[in-house]
């Protein structure tokens, strides 16, 4: 037995991308962020789209290329105060913001991946956060239901893959790929080297092939992944 | 008062220093002190800055400063990051603040119509650390409390704050409400009274200065 190749045009793999997509994007500021796959939506200019994303990046990065074009309905983020002008699109009501606590997104998201439907916690019960969302008592105690996430499309980075897939994270760039890559129905993954099967050993496999639909080698490493001098 | 804070700091722990004055305890702490830095974002074993020159592009702490790693680092995934923030296997966080109630309540993520970045992993880092201390000036720029009796602006946390350092004193948060433990050096228990938005338990007989 063979396993299938997966790997993939990039205007290809991106144009699977529909208007009004819910999309999830990995990163944590610069490590981890696809800023690849980023500049090819851009390019092909989907509009009304969800974003779900730890952060916003910085100005003239990453996800603020595709909120200044003006294709992002919804960001669904943890913290975008790197981004000034994304402070500046929320307060001027140009994009909508759903603000999530940090480990609270990984653990929806996660669920999503895992095909649960829900997280059940008490974190965030005494901020408006969690203001509205429906509450339980576990063990006699005050619960919040937080749903689970899942996207029509992941954009996750890795730093090595084989062509079917599976995927391995450099460093801190792992954050919130690997759950990403599981809470999709489509999810496309770029790499710093693609390598043919058996190039990763299966102990050394962070993300398993089948969830990852398309690998997207990475020829260069433009700019925006290179060390920011502030 | 960065260095007051690194006595916070006992051997052994799992500490996490947030984004700002806290990240600076570090350079308080001596390279061979045992104590194991956790990053939001994936990293047990924070090794010390790096400039740019020698900076890695994937090796980031939670605050965007480049960082190495030492011995014994491990990275992990956000999901992985926060079970162990909160399971109980963080012992200690240090965390600034906007207001700190006499109860322990914390606002620390928003000013509603002039910042509101988003909280990142504070709540998770104020509601589940084992000790919260907070680290922070004794009032705002305007000189206003920010120790005061109950909070008014949005909540991080509740009851979550064990210790307050600031420029003036070490306070405790008691079920008694705040009490003064430490005065920073030059300063006199009227002026932290004056300074303070809530009633002060000032112990009797001398009290430490640093």
């Amino acid at each position: 037995m063979r396993l299938p190749d997966k790997t993939t045009r990039l205007e290809e793999a991106v144009a699977h991308i529909r208007d009004g997509a819910t999309i999830m994007v990995g990163g944590f500021g610069v490590p981890g962020t696809p800023f690849t796959l980023i500049r090819e939506l851009v390019r092909q200019g989907q509009t009304g789209l969800t974003v779900i994303k730890n952060d916003a990046n910085e100005q003239d990065m990453g996800i603020d290329h595709l909120l200044v074009s003006g294709q992002v309905r919804k960001l669904i983020s943890t913290h975008i105060g790197l981004n000034r002008r994304a402070i500046e699109l929320l307060n001027a009501g140009r994009i909508e913001v759903e603000f999530c606590a940090q480990g609270i997104l990984a653990e929806r998201i996660h669920a999503g991946g895992a095909g649960l439907k829900a997280i059940v916690t008490d974190i965030g019960l005494a901020t408006e956060l969690t203001a509205g969302k429906p509450r339980v008592e576990i063990d006699g105690e005050a619960a919040v239901i937080e749903t689970a996430l899942r996207a029509d499309v992941a954009l996750v980075h890795a730093d090595r893959s084989d062509v079917f897939g599976n995927l391995g994270y450099a460093a801190v760039a792992r954050n919130f790929n690997p759950m990403m890559a599981m809470a999709a129905d489509r999810v496309i993954a770029e790499a710093e080297t693609v390598l043919p099967l058996g190039g990763l050993a299966p102990d050394a496999v962070h993300t398993p092939g089948p969830f990852v639909d398309h690998v997207v080698g990475l020829e260069a490493l433009s700019e925006e992944y290179q060390v920011v001098r502030r | 008062m960065v260095a007051r804070a690194a006595g916070e700091i006992a051997p052994g722990l799992v500490v996490n220093l947030g984004i700002g004055l806290p990240t600076r305890v570090v350079d308080h702490l001596s390279s061979d002190f045992p104590v194991c830095l956790h990053s939001e974002n994936g990293l047990a074993g924070i090794g010390p800055s790096v400039p740019f020159e020698a900076a890695d592009r994937n090796l980031i702490d939670a605050g965007g400063s480049y960082v190495s790693t030492i011995p014994g680092s491990a990275f992990f995934d956000s999901s992985t990051s926060f079970a162990l923030v909160r399971s109980g296997r963080l012992d200690l966080t240090m965390l600034g603040a906007f207001e700190v109630a006499e109860t322990g309540d914390l606002a620390n993520w928003k000013i509603p119509g002039k910042f509101s970045p988003g909280v990142g992993g504070g709540i998770e880092l104020a509601q589940k650390a084992l000790r919260v201390v907070v680290l922070s000036t004794h009032t705002d720029r305007q000189g206003n409390p920010k120790l005061v009796k109950t909070c008014t602006l949005p909540l991080t946390a509740r009851g979550c704050v064990n210790r307050i350092i600031t420029d003036m004193a070490v306070i405790d948060v008691t079920p008694q409400g705040f009490a003064l433990r430490e005065l920073a050096d030059g300063v006199g228990v009227r002026e932290v009274e004056e300074a303070t938005g809530a009633p002060l338990t000032v112990p009797d007989g001398d009290i430490p200065v640093y």
